[in-house]
């Protein structure tokens, strides 16, 4: 296997694009792709202030790399999201804990500027608790809080734009999903760049041009470590359903994952574009928080409120039925 | 050789010298779906991989995306 640019020898193939690529050339087309994706959909300008979202994966730490490496001024942002943190032998224990180790040897390491907020500590839960309480599935109270907090944060903090570690295969599988679906507001959402509105800060997807794949390899190629281990919460969740029946299909067909997400971007997303700008017009803000919101109080206080709200006793049940002695087991 | 996996952890071992394919294959896993890395560094589909090596198998594919609301709709907010 040679390396399309230098034919030296190649350490990973990319089929979408029929091509091998050595270590130097990989990592030059990751920048080079990112560059593009910034460029094509206006994402960032110069000298403005990124914060990005990290989680400790593979693909927030690739972004936050290759935003560096393209010379922006780039800061994080890590949510303690409190998973893992029960039974010390359960599956995915110190899930939380481990990936906010990941992301601080990634800042320290490069001299990078690391905020951080833990919900326990700062709004009294975690995501565990609130999907409990909810009773929704945790990715639906993950997604939630993580949203509010880092608009939170990069409007606080005075950034331009939040970018996030969403990949190719993330845009894709989402797209899958709501078409699937047919969610038309949330397809009307579904684009690299949100603009800044409403109080909500400009939000860019800059490896949209790239697969997960790509991120896991840039990481090893880069001597990146992050957390593999999958989020213990999102185990055979729908969306991980959605990118098995897309791989079905590139397999067959490399490249249509690529066509599909492009494709809508080209040719579909214009015609969902008024949907989102009515649902942003009729936003006002949280009577608590200050957050846009379409109610009164904002759907993250909401589940602040449901989360940390104590447990009701239960209720009296009346008198128990006396049911009569215990069957025995024993024959006689 | 031995081959350490992830999600969940676990090591198996096979015999060598054999393609990095023939090794998918035989576990079952999508090329696609992973890397494999020795010595730090990614092994392409068409290499050998020789009886002491010792690889990493590790999945590239992750989830955990938000569910929208009645979840049961199975649509996806960003």
């Amino acid at each position: 296997m040679k390396c399309r640019v230098c034919r030296e020898p190649a350490v990973i193939d990319i089929r979408r694009h029929n091509a091998n690529f050595c270590v130097e050339h990989f990592l030059r087309l990751c920048q080079d792709q990112v560059a593009k994706a910034i460029e094509q959909f206006d994402m960032i300008q110069p000298g403005e202030r990124v914060l990005v979202a990290v989680s400790g994966g593979k693909d927030s730490l690739a972004a936050w790399d290759l935003l560096v490496a393209l010379g922006y001024e780039v800061d994080g942002l890590y949510i303690g999201l409190g998973i893992g943190d029960g039974d010390p032998d359960a599956a995915g224990a110190g899930y939380s804990d481990v990936s906010g180790q990941f992301a601080r040897a990634f800042a320290e390491a490069r001299g990078l500027r690391l905020h951080e907020i833990d919900l326990r500590t700062t709004y009294g839960y975690d995501i565990p608790g609130a999907a409990a309480a909810t009773r929704r599935v945790p990715c639906s109270a993950c997604g939630l809080s993580k949203r509010h907090l880092f608009d939170k944060a990069a409007l606080d903090g005075g950034y331009d734009v939040v970018a996030t570690g969403h990949n190719l295969d993330d845009e894709a599988a989402v797209l899958f999903g709501n078409v699937l679906h047919w969610q038309v507001e949330y397809l009307a959402r579904q684009l690299p760049v949100l603009p800044a509105r409403n109080g909500f800060p400009r939000k860019v997807k800059p490896l949209v041009r790239l697969g997960e794949r790509e991120m896991a390899a840039y990481c090893v190629l880069r001597g990146i470590d992050y957390q593999v281990d999958e989020c213990p919460m999102a185990a055979g969740n729908r969306h991980l359903g959605y990118k098995e029946a897309l791989l079905a299909i590139e397999t067959r067909s490399p490249g249509t994952k690529h066509d599909f997400y492009f494709g809508y971007l080209d040719r579909a997303a214009a015609a969902f574009r008024g949907l989102a700008e009515e649902s942003q017009d009729e936003l006002g803000h949280c009577t608590r928080c200050g957050a846009p919101t379409p109610g009164e109080v904002c759907a993250f206080c909401r589940l602040v409120d449901r989360a940390t709200r104590p447990e009701r006793p239960r209720r009296d049940r009346g008198v128990p039925v006396s049911l009569g002695p215990k069957p025995t087991d024993d024959p006689r | 050789m031995r081959v350490l996996l992830r999600n969940p952890s676990r090591e198996v071992t096979l015999r060598g010298p054999r393609s990095v394919i023939s090794v998918l294959n035989e576990l079952s896993l999508h090329r696609e779906a992973v890397l494999v890395i020795r010595n730090g560094t990614l092994v392409p589909g068409d290499d050998q991989l020789a009886d002491d090596d010792v690889v990493e198998i590790r999945p590239v594919i992750s989830g955990g995306m938000e569910d929208g609301p009645g979840h049961t709709s199975g649509a996806v907010r960003r």
